[in-house]
């Protein structure tokens, strides 16, 4: 009997003391804000294109931190939705439906002769990254552009082109090396050096 | 001669210098045309000076540098300038750059240069500004912008000018053969450094595979002013590596993330100090440098004195390009160099080799085999990094832990892929984990840009909307103010009320006249027998027009007339007032006079009394004229006075009502101590007076502000007369029924003397009537607005009912106190249980006055 | 001729993995020498069998994984595998008891992994060790280097030899009388299992100890063998040198303390696997640590663990366990033994910090 008395009261005392410390600490190291839909958003390639069908990144990161699907975000592409797995430690997704291609980085140019000027690219950019003003010809801050083709449908004689970034020296990067597995599959079981790729 | 250290690691690849340096220097012919690009150094590209068309000369400057960490590019010949654009540059990426075409004339003629007689004359920024304007930056492999090299700041204090002369690629000789051929030229280059930087020790690392240079090097320095270490070094790739060279020859690590300069040590590679050399002693600008050609490609391995922007075909087949023997093209080393398959690329500032591999001297590369982690790597690694480990998290893409084991101090030397016997390759992993890094990094720094320039459009927007709301709301404000102000102007006629009437009375005069004239027409027109019928019919329509004109005017002028007489009540009631306290007047004289007729006790105090009511009379004529007057002016005049007004009136109100508690219970005292034949009579009488005076003029106060204030519009115009008119019929029920009281309390007093007056009787009956009279006045004038459906209405018969109540419990409170004096005056024994019920009356009636207060001001925020 | 594009270095040390291997294998003929020396041909034939059986069922999984067979056979790598482990296992074990041990290590601790450079664990190691556990009795075949007369010794011909691993021994005992068992006890068996005696009284009373000589002789092979391998580079002298240096340490102070219940160093160093493990299995790179600090903390942990199992454990000698037990810890070592690199004062470790990302 004493020992069940005993036992409970080691117990209690116990819940009590950790009680005590996970108050303290939930006060001593309280973190303010909801830091997960920052470290969201912070993902998330911030093109505010609203093919999520949010208006904006951070309301598809306050989205997703209320449980909607990861895999939403084109422009982000597949690295995003792994990025978003890791951090939410969820299943990776596959891109969501029609966008199920590779992203190709794109940013809008005017086409500045057809342009009329009617300011309604610029007001269709969430990132303010077109110049211009009523009647006068507009054109894209390159640099600041998303490519996120918002200020394409506005426009009233399609003089909007989404290219891709043009790749040059500036910014070439290495390939990474061929996969081996890849390059395995031309070894063949006579032991003959495969044929090294050429790249031309 | 220097004591030599080691590095980590660092390999022993065959060296294969030997098939080049069998031959001296030779100079590369002229190419038909050179392709000079813009960017040959780090920093930014610099911009061409020239146009197509243009005639140039040899050394003449044809782009000019952009910012200060950026060099100058010259014309490498003499010709003609064909195109400015994008051609083959040297790059991994094989991409192609800007660049200028020149066609050479073949008359390699040089524009006006000469040297500087005595370079020392000139101050240290003016001869690096001289060496940047010479357009010289590293020829080690880098291209860093000698100038800015030499620009050091104050906080930089130099010990030791290392000259690199390692070269420890296998293949290149170039430098080798440089310093066999120009050693003198060199030393001279660094007796310009040394005035630049002034260190107290220069060293000539050099590696121990090219003894002939160390020779020559060591001939060279014999005449130097300077002392001047050439310190060989054991043959080891990379000890040419800067920081290597400089850990050789020092023992001192450069800290990671700074520069050799922080720790006292300037490093410059031989050929560039060669030529600093050439551009200080003859004024020649960097058009020129001695490229290796080299490799089982081609049939003369050989240096060659080359123009900057030949192509590299033009130097293969000088040396005997072997295309068949060729399996891969290498710009630099074969450790650190990159392949081309474009043969027009062109030399540019820092080509200092040229490859021509064949397929048995650089067999293509066995497939990647699973890394054993054999450690290999690690081992010679110079910089002491994990290969192995940074190759797993290069290829799975664990960037932070690849940067936690140092990516980015990776030189890229190759010594690791040289070594592995799984043949990965390391290097390119880290190159490409390198640039996906620094990409990833350039994404994440352009989405926080893009996320800022979102969320400030966002907010710009939201303040545009609010603005715009709030301007709404401000416009609909004014435009609502205005409406009232025009309805306000509408209902208050500008005209003087009298004048308004006058005219309303011309109107209906005019009409009167109008149809008189009308009806004389009319009856000549029946009595001339030959009119038409509808001659007649007509004048009897023009008749009857008349006559409804004629009603309407009438009905104007009657319905102006009450409108007109409003403000006149309060007026009214000041006569009344002012009447009253005639009649009181003459009362007191009245029972003055009887008392003095019956030698009563108490007559000092009725004298007082009437003094005092004679003071109250004249006070309220007084308060009556000036209303009457003021009305008017007020009426006619300054509509927008009535707004301050309100919130006057209604403390004046309480104000009133106040005074009037006071006056009562000043009064009843003193009827008390009058009954009780107390000392201080005297006293308290003057103090009855004295309120009723104050009591008095707050009323009239009261009504001369309020006056305005009733006749004002309050949205609906109609209940705006009846209003005024339930206020005064309330008044003047309430100031009946306070007659009345002080009447009854009077009788009450006398009967207690058992001195029954009649005359107080008679007055108390017709007192009685009027107060039944007025109060159902009130109480009809009540019904008609409560009886219209309106908020306003509603608020108005709250206001009353409150009033009413406050009344009622005044009442009440003064036949408390009466019956109070009357059971004092009877020593009955209930007294103290009817003191407190007076207090508690006395609380009520505080709380029915806080109540009205409430409701006022409840109304004036509205 | 058209001109590849290939990314740096353009030349490449010819030295290659199989190079590797073969090199290692190389080192291991002194051991396959003295142990056939002392203990019959059974060694030589547990390693043909055991190279067999490796070799086969390597070449099935690289089959079944649709990969070259030839190209990764040449790796060397199962054939070395086959050889360690037949070295470790004990000269007369049964054929089955071989074959069980080289299908654990190829398939299980190595192809499942996802073969070579994939294992966590020392697939010798692991095969060793499920043996060790599943067949003690067989895992005790060791027939003593000397005949127990002591005067001489006399090994068994080829033909007995095959018969005691793929058939009966009872048949060789009663046609060979001089052998009345093949469960001679190795001398770390003796020691542990001494009935109360002092170390002292079991060097003097046990013909096993007198025989110790064998056992000095056959680690003396592992060490030739090892010092070859540091010499040629294939790995470096870290490894083997604190695994010996710390096993010594230990038992050095044990003894010194109590020389009666505690053998002495050179014992600990040269009999057992202490040898072996040195210089054949500390040292595989795959599966230990990889820095140069890495290393020594490595080897240290299994001198210790291997110490601490033959003096107080259940097993007379303790490499296998110890070795697993160590790879466990490989990859969290690695992360706290980074090199410090060139201009850096500290060396960096544990897991990337949040400062990090740039």
């Amino acid at each position: 009997m004493i020992s069940i008395v005993m036992s409970v009261l080691v117990l209690l005392g116990l819940a009590v003391l950790f009680g005590l410390i996970l108050g303290f600490s939930s006060i001593k190291f309280h973190v303010a804000g909801n830091p997960i839909v920052d470290q969201i958003d912070g993902i998330l390639p911030q093109t505010q294109c609203g093919q999520c069908g949010h208006p904006g990144c951070r309301p598809y990161a306050e989205s997703i931190a209320n449980g909607e699907a990861i895999n939403k975000c084109p422009p982000g592409g597949q690295a995003t939705i792994e990025a978003l797995a890791d951090l939410l430690d969820v299943e990776v997704l596959e891109l969501d439906g029609e966008h199920a291609d590779i992203p190709i980085k794109t940013v809008a140019y005017i086409r500045e002769d057809e342009c009329i000027g009617c300011t309604k690219c610029i007001q269709a950019c969430p990132v303010d990254a077109i110049l211009g003003a009523a009647k006068q010809m507009h054109t894209v801050i390159i640099d600041e552009c998303t490519g996120c083709d918002l200020c394409v449908a506005p426009c009233p004689v399609d003089c909007i082109d989404m290219l891709p970034i043009a790749s040059n020296i500036t910014n070439w990067k290495w390939q990474a090396p061929a996969d081996p597995q890849q390059v395995f599959q031309q070894i063949i079981a006579t032991d003959k050096r495969p044929e090294v790729e050429l790249q031309s | 001669m220097g004591k030599v250290f080691s590095f980590h690691g660092g390999i022993h690849p065959p060296e294969n210098k030997h098939q080049s340096t069998q031959l001296p220097i030779a100079t590369a012919p002229l190419p038909k045309l050179l392709h000079i690009p813009l960017q040959q150094h780090i920093g930014a590209a610099s911009k061409a000076c020239v146009k197509i068309g243009d005639k140039v000369l040899k050394g003449q400057r044809i782009g000019d540098a952009q910012g200060d960490f950026s060099v100058p590019v010259h014309a490498s010949s003499s010709g003609i300038v064909t195109a400015i654009g994008n051609h083959a540059v040297p790059h991994p990426s094989g991409m192609p750059a800007t660049c200028i075409s020149i066609e050479t004339d073949g008359q390699e003629q040089w524009i006006a240069h000469s040297g500087l007689a005595d370079f020392t004359a000139l101050s240290s920024a003016e001869l690096i500004d001289y060496i940047r304007d010479r357009g010289i930056c590293g020829m080690g492999g880098a291209g860093f912008p000698t100038a800015v090299k030499l620009h050091l700041g104050d906080h930089h204090i130099i010990n030791t000018l290392i000259i690199n002369a390692a070269e420890c690629e296998p293949y290149i000789s170039a430098d080798d053969l440089l310093m066999r051929e120009h050693a003198e030229h060199i030393i001279a280059g660094i007796d310009v450094l040394q005035h630049l930087i002034k260190a107290s020790h220069i060293i000539i690392g050099i590696e121990d595979n090219k003894p002939q240079a160390i020779r020559a090097l060591e001939t060279a320095i014999a005449g130097c002013r300077y002392n001047i270490d050439v310190v060989s070094v054991p043959t080891k790739y990379p000890s040419g590596g800067e920081k290597q060279l400089i850990q050789l020859l020092t023992n001192i690590e450069v800290p990671h993330g700074g520069i050799p300069a922080d720790v006292g040590i300037v490093c410059q590679n031989v050929g560039t100090v060669y030529a600093i050399h050439r551009a200080i002693a003859y004024g020649e600008s960097l058009i020129s440098r001695v490229v290796t050609v080299t490799g089982d490609g081609v049939n003369k391995p050989q240096n060659f004195e080359t123009l900057i922007g030949t192509p590299f075909s033009a130097l293969l087949e000088a040396a005997g390009y072997l295309q068949n023997n060729t399996s891969r093209l290498i710009v630099g080393g074969p450790m650190m160099g990159y392949t081309i398959d474009d043969l027009e690329i062109p030399v540019s500032k820092t080509t200092n080799c040229i490859i021509a591999a064949s397929p048995q001297e650089m067999p293509a590369p066995d497939p990647a085999l699973a890394c054993i982690r054999c450690g290999q790597c690690e081992q010679v690694c110079p910089v002491q990094l994990l290969p192995q480990q940074l190759h797993w998290y290069a290829k799975s893409q664990e960037y932070d832990k690849a940067q936690q084991h140092n990516l980015f101090d990776c030189i890229e030397c190759g010594a690791c892929s040289f070594v592995c016997p799984s043949n990965i390759p390391l290097v390119q992993y880290y190159r490409h984990a390198k640039t996906a890094i620094k990409e990833e990094a350039q994404d994440k720094r352009k989405s926080d840009i893009a996320r800022q320039r979102f969320e400030a459009k966002q907010m710009r927007e939201q303040r545009a909307i609010e603005e715009k709301a709030t301007k709404r709301k401000a416009r609909a404000e004014q435009a609502a103010k205005a409406q009232a102000e025009k309805q306000k102007v509408a209902q208050q006629p500008p005209l003087d009320s009298a004048e308004q009437q006058q005219l309303l009375k011309q109107q209906v005069s005019a009409e009167k006249l109008n149809v008189e004239q009308l009806q004389q027409q009319f009856a000549v027109l029946q009595t001339q027998s030959n009119t038409e019928a509808s001659a007649i019919q007509l004048g009897d329509l023009q008749l009857k027009k008349a006559q409804l004109n004629l009603q309407r005017a009438e009905q104007a002028l009657l319905s102006y007339q009450p409108a007109d007489c409003a403000p006149d009540i309060d007026i009214k009631k000041l006569k009344v007032a002012a009447a009253m306290a005639s009649t009181k007047l003459k009362k007191a004289q009245r029972a003055l006079k009887n008392a003095q007729e019956k030698s009563q006790p108490g007559i000092e105090l009725l004298t007082t009394t009437i003094l005092a009511l004679e003071k109250t009379a004249s006070s309220a004529n007084a308060a009556y004229s000036d209303a009457s007057n003021h009305c008017l002016a007020t009426c006619s005049t300054n509509p927008v006075s009535t707004e301050p007004a309100t919130g006057d009136a209604k403390k004046l109100k309480i104000a009133v009502a106040i005074a009037r508690t006071k006056l009562k219970r000043a009064q009843a005292q003193l009827s008390k101590a009058t009954a009780e034949g107390a000392d201080n009579l005297a006293e308290l009488a003057q103090s009855v007076t004295d309120l009723s005076a104050k009591l008095s003029t707050a009323e009239a106060a009261f009504k001369v502000t309020s006056a305005p204030i009733q006749t004002q519009p309050t949205g609906d115009s109609h209940p705006s007369r009846d209003q005024p008119d339930l206020k005064t019929l309330k008044t003047m029920a309430a100031i009946a029924r306070t007659k009345l009281k002080k009447a009854h309390s009077q009788l009450e007093k006398l009967s207690v003397e058992d001195q029954p007056d009649h005359q107080l009787l008679a007055e108390i009956a017709r007192l009685e009537e009027k107060v039944l009279k007025t109060q159902a006045s009130y109480l009809q004038a009540k019904d008609s607005i409560s009886s219209q459906p309106d908020a306003e209405q509603n608020k108005a018969a709250k206001q009353a009912s409150l009033e009413e109540h406050l009344q009622k419990t005044l009442s009440l409170f003064d036949r408390a106190q009466q019956a109070l004096q009357k059971a004092e005056a009877n020593k009955s024994p209930a007294v103290e249980k009817m003191r407190i019920s007076i207090e508690k009356i006395s609380t009520k009636l505080a709380a029915a006055e806080h109540a009205l207060q409430q409701h006022n001001s409840s109304q004036d925020q509205e | 001729m058209p001109h590849i594009r290939i990314s740096s270095p353009h030349v490449q040390r010819p030295t290659k993995t199989a190079d590797i291997m073969r090199l290692v294998i190389i080192a291991t003929l002194p051991v396959l020498f003295g142990m056939t020396f002392f203990c019959g041909w059974g060694t030589l034939i547990n390693v043909v069998l055991a190279s067999v059986i490796a070799i086969s069922l390597e070449a099935i999984c690289i089959k079944l994984r649709h990969r070259p067979v030839l190209f990764y056979l040449r790796d060397n790598s199962a054939l070395l595998t086959a050889i360690l482990l037949a070295l470790a296992l004990p000269p007369f074990a049964p054929w089955w008891v071989t074959a069980t041990a080289v299908f654990v290590a190829i398939i299980i601790a190595k192809q499942i992994y996802g073969g070579l450079g994939q294992n966590p664990f020392n697939p010798a190691m692991v095969g060793y060790a499920l043996v060790l556990i599943s067949f003690p009795v067989e895992m005790t075949r060791w027939t003593a280097p000397f005949d127990l007369s002591g005067n001489s010794w006399e090994v068994l011909g080829f033909a007995d030899t095959l018969t005691v691993i793929f058939g009966s021994w009872q048949e060789i005992i009663q046609t060979h009388p001089y052998i009345d068992s093949f469960t001679g006890a190795t001398p770390l068996d003796t020691l542990k299992h001494r009935n109360g005696l002092t170390v002292e009284e079991v060097w003097q009373s046990s013909q096993v100890m007198a025989n110790v000589g064998a056992w000095y002789a056959v680690s003396l092979c592992y060490f030739v063998g090892g010092i070859f391998l540091i010499y040629r580079k294939i790995y470096t002298w870290h490894a083997p040198l604190t695994l010996l240096t710390t096993l010594v340490l230990i038992s050095a102070v044990f003894f010194a303390i109590d020389p009666d219940s505690y053998a002495d160093p050179l014992i600990h160093l040269t009999t057992g696997a202490t040898m072996l493990g040195a210089f054949f299995i500390v040292t595989d790179p795959v599966s230990s640590a990889t820095s140069n600090r890495g290393k020594v903390v490595f080897a240290a942990g299994v001198a210790i663990l291997v110490y601490i199992v033959r003096t107080w454990g259940n097993y007379p000698d303790a490499l296998a366990f110890a070795v697993m037990l160590m790879n466990l810890c490989a990859p969290f070592i690695d992360q706290y033994t980074q090199p410090r690199s060139y201009g850096y004062k500290n060396p960096n470790s544990g897991q990337p910090s949040k400062e990090n990302h740039s």
